[in-house]
């Protein structure tokens, strides 16, 4: 039974959960994920296992709602169980000791990226740490990712938290003001990925990044996670989810991405539709 | 009754759904015979001497004798006969490809000149297999006392069903590891409701649960559990992990919207019901579909767009209607059904509009030169000739090849060129001792009654191999 032991909101529509799934606690590492199912019916979802207690036999995770399956996942309380988890999926990140590892995280994407960097500054890396947001409610794992981090910038597009703009104004200022850079690795919206990927490419540091296909099996069967790299492609479930970002071909992965923007927009509306019934009629909790 | 007057009945029609109500919906397309039908197509057997239908049987059932006793109607000994040599009738009646197999050497057909004409002996052997379920008259073997040994079998297909059952019914514990959520492998995610209800593959592993076979899901090994984690817990191990890495064409186009693996167009309809409206997975409901290969999966994924709503849906096969690998049976239902056939066309890019949403291809009309290494001819392309089709869905079936999961974890295991596990081909050992392998991870996509056949095989073979040794602790 995968069932929840805590949840806590980190952000408007951001919670963190911490699940029993023994297995997969004692075998993951950094960089890799779980599929998920909420119900008998529902949809597997990939979710990026934020951290691990061996011990205890729990995985951490950090979901945004943002579609039918997240919104449901929200709704579940301590107690609850997932109907499944599978996993670790994909392979590790590769944590080696580079020097200084520059840490890139947009949005949810800091999820995924907090155990990397706390793997790479267990590798003796100094971590210098970039984390971008809409708006400063949006910022997740600020604490946690300070505490890894040698040093860290904050960016919001409206300026309510670090400083005014994107993260990839932040880069520039750092490499402009002498900071040497050996890797980076960049996990957010793929727009966000996109864009900071061209810039290292640009300023010559080996990038990686975390992709974020629409998934169905997780091991290798269906072909839908498959992305383009270096004109090569890929399945990222198990040849990712991390990869060489100046060798993704982003387009596609953004356009693929929406392949069922109408289908889950009508899920979605669906699934309010039926919440609201349920609270009008006094039935739900 | 003489040969003469056997070979004057005529073939037993099964009933059927009527192609224009069945393209609406998603239930099994030949509805069973009935005892007296079953009765009937019994007495055309000639119970030859020679028995070439066993023969063509991978697993060698005992043809003649099983349909005598549906000539008798004694249908529990029937049932009883087909399963000392095949675990899982009622799936093999619906899905082997008789006509090359048990059927292709059937003395009647041959008699008439029509292989058309043979005794349909997997029609009969669904026969007794639904006689069984819908009568429970499943008769759960006596047990021999339990050994204190115990199998790990990885995957839970064809090939590891079969393991399970019989080293569990030799008083072995058995685990059944499956990454999905569900079992059955192909049989879940692939091969459509409408043509293998899923019913009958719960049934029987309910049958597996019943013989105290544990089936573990959700559980990827070489993830969730490494190999050397099974191997120091258990006595010996069987590999079915199967033939799930679907191949691409690598055209330009591939990865525009609109365009799946047949895997994924399947496994999102059958395994996560996406046909049902209520299901939280999504699939694109085309109305013009491609299909491009002529295999089995290209049938299924053809028959599924239909059932999806497709007004139009194209199977593209490079070669000629002869050279098709699809069962007979599906090709036929698939013609009933309104698929259309573009033979001798091998697709040369898939288009797409400015948007990124795949419009159609662009084939090459083809002619067949001389035989190639599979002894089929070759096709060829005929100069200038290409022409556009339009479709709004694209599906790829052009094969699967072993899935690397397990050869990746297992450093040592030796593979052939095609990612294909090498085993020893009497006891289906692999070359790490304990760990032995069966079905599509060795032959490469082959079919489920072989891979039943290789389980099988390595089931006696791991009864040998732990028999002279002792049980792990732990
Ligand atoms: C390897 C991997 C790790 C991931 N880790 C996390 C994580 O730790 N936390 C988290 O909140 N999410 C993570 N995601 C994304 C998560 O899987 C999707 O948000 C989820 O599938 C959405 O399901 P839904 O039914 O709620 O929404 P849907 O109705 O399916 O989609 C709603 C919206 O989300 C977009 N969307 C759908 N799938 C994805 C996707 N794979 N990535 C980005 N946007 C998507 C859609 O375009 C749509 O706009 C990860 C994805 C991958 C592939
Ligand atoms: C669409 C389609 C239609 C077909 N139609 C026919 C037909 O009509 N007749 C016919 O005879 N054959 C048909 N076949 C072929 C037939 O289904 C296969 O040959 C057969 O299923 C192979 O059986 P298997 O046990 O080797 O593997 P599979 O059925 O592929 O099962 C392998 C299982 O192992 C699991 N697995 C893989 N790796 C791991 C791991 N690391 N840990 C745990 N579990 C793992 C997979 O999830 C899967 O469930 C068809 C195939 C397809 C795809
Ligand atoms: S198992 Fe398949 S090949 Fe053998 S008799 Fe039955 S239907 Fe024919
Ligand atoms: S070959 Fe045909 S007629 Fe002869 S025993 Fe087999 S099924 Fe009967
Ligand atoms: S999710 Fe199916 S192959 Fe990667």
């Amino acid at each position: 039974m995968n069932t929840i032991r805590t949840k806590e909101q980190l952000g408007p529509n951001v919670t963190r959960y911490v699940v029993d799934a023994p297995l997969v606690a004692a075998h993951r590492r950094p960089g890799q994920f779980v599929i998920i199912r909420v119900s008998d019916r529902g949809e597997r979802i990939p979710l990026t296992i934020a951290d691990a207690d061996p011990e205890m036999g729990t995985i951490t995770l950090i979901v945004q709602a943002v579609g039918k399956t997240t919104r449901q996942m929200a709704m579940l309380n301590p107690g609850d169980s997932l109907h499944d988890v599978v996993g670790p999926l994909g392979k590790p990140t590769r944590i080696q000791r580079y020097g200084t590892v520059l840490c890139v995280g947009g949005g949810i994407g800091t999820a995924p990226l907090y155990p990397i960097a706390r793997g790479m500054r267990e590798a003796r890396n100094r971590i210098i740490t970039v984390l971008g947001a809409r708006t400063r409610e949006l910022l997740i794992l600020e604490d946690e990712m300070r505490s890894v981090s040698d040093e860290l910038f904050i960016t919001t597009d409206d300026g309510s938290r670090g400083t005014k703009g994107v993260v990839t104004d932040a880069v520039r200022t750092l490499v402009q003001s002498g900071h040497r850079i050996d890797q980076a690795v960049v996990i957010g919206p793929p727009l966000m990925m996109k864009f900071t990927s061209m810039l290292t490419k640009e300023l010559g540091i080996p990038t990686m990044a975390s992709l974020n296909p629409i998934m169905v099996d997780g091991t290798g069967m269906c072909g839908c996670c498959r992305v383009v790299v270096g004109g090569d492609v890929k399945f990222a479930c198990i040849d990712g989810p991390e990869f060489d970002a100046h060798q993704v071909d982003w387009d596609t992965l953004i356009r693929r991405l929406g392949t069922y923007r109408t289908a889950e927009q009508a899920a979605a509306e669906r699934f309010d539709h039926v919440c609201r019934i349920g609270l009008d009629g006094g039935t739900s909790a | 009754m003489t040969n003469a007057e056997r070979l004057k009945i005529p073939p037993v029609a099964m009933p059927e759904q009527e192609p224009a109500e069945r393209i609406h919906n998603v239930r099994e397309v030949p509805l069973g015979f009935t005892p007296e039908m079953a009765r009937t197509e019994a007495q055309r057997c000639l119970h030859c001497a020679n028995q070439p239908c066993v023969e063509g049987c991978p697993v060698g059932v005992r043809i003649p004798e099983f349909i005598r006793a549906v000539e008798a109607g004694d249908e529990a000994s029937g049932i009883a006969i087909i399963k000392e040599t095949n675990l899982l009738p009622a799936i093999c009646g619906r899905v082997c490809p008789q006509e090359e197999q048990c059927q292709e050497n059937c003395t009647v057909g041959k008699s008439h000149k029509d292989i058309g004409q043979a005794v349909q002996i997997g029609k009969l052997e669904r026969f007794l297999a639904d006689w069984e379920r819908e009568h429970h008259a499943a008769v759960v073997p006596r047990l021999p006392p339990a050994t204190e040994k115990r199998v790990a079998v990885i995957g839970s297909g064809p090939a590891g069903l079969t393991v399970a059952g019989d080293l569990a019914k030799l008083g072995y514990i058995v685990t059944v590891f499956e990454a999905l959520h569900k079992p059955g492998g192909v049989l879940a995610y692939g091969i459509p409701e409408f043509r293998l209800p899923k019913e009958i593959v719960d049934a029987e592993v309910a049958n597996l649960t019943r013989l105290g076979v544990n089936f573990q899901y959700n559980t990827v090994i070489g993830k969730s559990l490494t190999i050397d984690e099974v191997r120091h817990t258990y006595d010996a191990v069987f590999v079915g992990s199967g033939a799930g890495l679907p191949n691409f064409l690598h055209i330009p186009g591939e990865n525009l919207l609109g365009v799946y693996s047949a895997n994924e167009y399947l496994t999102r309809a059958n395994l996560m019901h996406a046909y049902d409206e209520d299901s939280d997975t999504p699939i694109l409901r085309g109305r013009s579909v491609a299909v491009l290969g002529g295999g089995n999966v290209a049938m299924d994924s053809a028959r599924t767009a239909l059932r999806l709503g497709a007004h139009r849906v194209m199977v593209i096969y490079r070669r000629s209607e002869q050279e098709m690998p699809a069962r007979k049976e599906e090709y036929h239902h698939a013609t009933q059904e309104g698929v259309e056939f573009h033979f001798l066309e091998n697709p040369l890019e898939i288009l797409g509009g400015t948007d990124g949403w795949v419009t159609g291809l662009t084939v090459q009309k083809m002619q067949l030169g001389e035989p190639d290494a599979s002894g089929r001819r070759r096709p060829l392309p005929i100069a200038g000739q290409t022409s556009n089709v339009p479709a709004d869905v694209v599906v790829v079936a052009i094969g699967n090849n072993p899935n690397p999961l397990i050869p990746a974890a297992l450093p040592g295991l030796q593979v052939n060129q095609h990612g294909g596990i090498v085993t020893n081909e009497d006891t289906m050992e692999t070359s790490v001792p304990g760990v032995f392998a069966g079905g599509d991870i060795v032959l490469g996509a082959a079919t489920v009654i072989l891979a039943m056949g290789q389980g099988r095989k390595a089931a006696r073979a791991i009864h040998a191999y732990l028999s002279s040794r002792s049980a792990v602790s732990g």
